[in-house]
């Protein structure tokens, strides 16, 4: 509840702030994102398993949040960014749906 | 993976591969029976903290899922140490940057079109389009303006053309007598006179640079004095200026300098002097506004025709 209020208070700081994002953090902040999702619907998935650790979901959640931007910074260097931050968007779907069937079968029993 | 755990091993991020693996553990968990798995790690974990690494490291090299121990080993330290794990706390600040930085990148995406997120080939590629499209779209401008120049030109051409037309006909039209005009000039009553003092006062006149002429007679006849006018005595008194019967005193009305006829007219020995000599009178009056209104119709030459 306490992780709900506080995703709540981040969202609010968001728009009351409404800052622009620096241009060089714009090609990583959205995969950036998509994997902080990854990681926090994988932390529900532990949560409904009875096996959530805080911290492991916090260094799952920070590494996942840096290798995602460092395959993205690789692939830039590389001249294959778009191509490579594809490639982990998918990649970090596949993982979401993943975790998302398996809270909905804990949830549903279906 | 492994390498990294070793590398790992002394900083206490160890359980970062671990928790890169938390889900595809979650399934492997998911397809075999939980407890018999949790329950091992459980049992090994209270025996020393400092040897979680190398727990680690050993369950996940056989791949079993290693995060029971990570999950077990803080649940133990926080019945010891009976405080709020510092992960709690990281959580809900990871959780609130989470929030934020989804706001602000759904905000971005919505400000700007996706080109201040595009990538530098997408710019290259859409920048080339553009100037490509700017290149077409100012050949298209040179052609328009080319054609624009030559038809404004030919309507200017044609139009000055027009002007220049006008302009002639209306001089010649004032020389030939078929048009009416205006402007200063002398009004000059002959009394007395034959048709030759009349003539050289229009000589005298055309001399002194007057350029429109005619000739009133008392009876209301009016001539327009032009290049082939004629002046012939009549038998009965008056005189005859092409062909039209006029009776004096003749009032003859010239368009041009007043002050140079009159002086042309006055010099010793000039117009006025030989006519007052015959016994007739010559009385000039300058006008600002000389009114010449008797016009001739055009003659069609029949024989003359320009050189070029």
């Amino acid at each position: 509840m306490i992780a709900v209020l506080a995703l709540l208070a981040g969202v609010l700081l968001g728009i009351v702030f409404n800052p622009t994002v620096p241009p060089e953090l714009v090609p990583y902040l959205p995969i950036a994102v998509v994997a902080a999702l990854d990681a926090v619907f994988g932390g529900v998935r532990a949560k409904l398993d009875g096996i959530f650790d805080d911290k492991q979901f916090v260094v799952s959640f920070i590494s996942n949040v840096l290798v995602s931007a460092l395959i993205v910074y690789v692939g830039d260097q590389l001249g294959v960014g778009g191509q490579l931050s594809t490639g982990v968007v998918v990649v970090l779907g596949v993982r979401i749906f993943g975790n998302v069937a398996a809270i909905r079968r804990h949830l549903f029993r279906a | 993976m492994s390498d990294r755990e070793d590398s790992g091993r002394e900083l206490p991020v160890v359980a970062d591969p671990a928790g890169d693996e938390e889900p595809t553990v979650n399934l492997d968990r998911e397809g075999s029976p939980d407890p018999s798995i949790s329950g091992a790690p459980e049992e090994k974990s209270p025996e020393s903290v400092p040897e979680e690494s190398d727990l680690d490291r050993a369950e996940s090299a056989h791949s079993a899922p290693s995060e029971e121990s990570a999950q077990s080993a803080p649940s133990e330290e926080s019945k010891r140490i009976r405080r709020p794990a510092p992960a709690g706390t990281l959580i809900w600040v990871l959780l609130a940057l989470l929030g934020f930085t989804l706001v602000v990148q759904l905000r971005s995406n919505d400000g700007d079109h996706g080109l201040a997120s595009a990538r530098q080939e997408d710019l290259v590629r859409i920048l080339s389009d553009l100037e490509a499209q700017d290149a077409r779209l100012l050949a298209d401008i040179q052609n328009l303006e080319a054609t624009r120049q030559q038809l404004s030109s030919g309507v200017q051409g044609r139009e000055a053309a027009l002007a220049e037309a006008t302009r002639r006909s209306e001089e010649l039209g004032l020389l030939a007598g078929t048009v009416p005009g205006r402007g200063p000039g002398l009004e000059i009553l002959l009394d007395r006179v034959k048709a030759s003092a009349v003539l050289n006062a229009v000589q005298e006149l055309r001399g002194a640079r007057g350029e429109v002429m005619q000739l009133n007679g008392s009876n209301g006849a009016a001539v327009r004095v032009v290049a082939s006018s004629y002046f012939v005595d009549a038998s009965g008194g008056g005189i005859i200026a092409d062909g039209v019967h006029l009776t004096g005193p003749f009032r003859l009305l010239v368009i041009g300098q007043p002050e140079t006829m009159r002086t042309a007219l006055q010099i010793p020995g000039g117009v006025v002097a030989s006519v007052q000599k015959d016994g007739g009178s010559v009385t000039m009056d300058s006008r600002s506004l000389v009114e010449v209104t008797a016009v001739r119709k055009a003659a069609a030459l029949q024989y003359a025709r320009p050189v070029s």
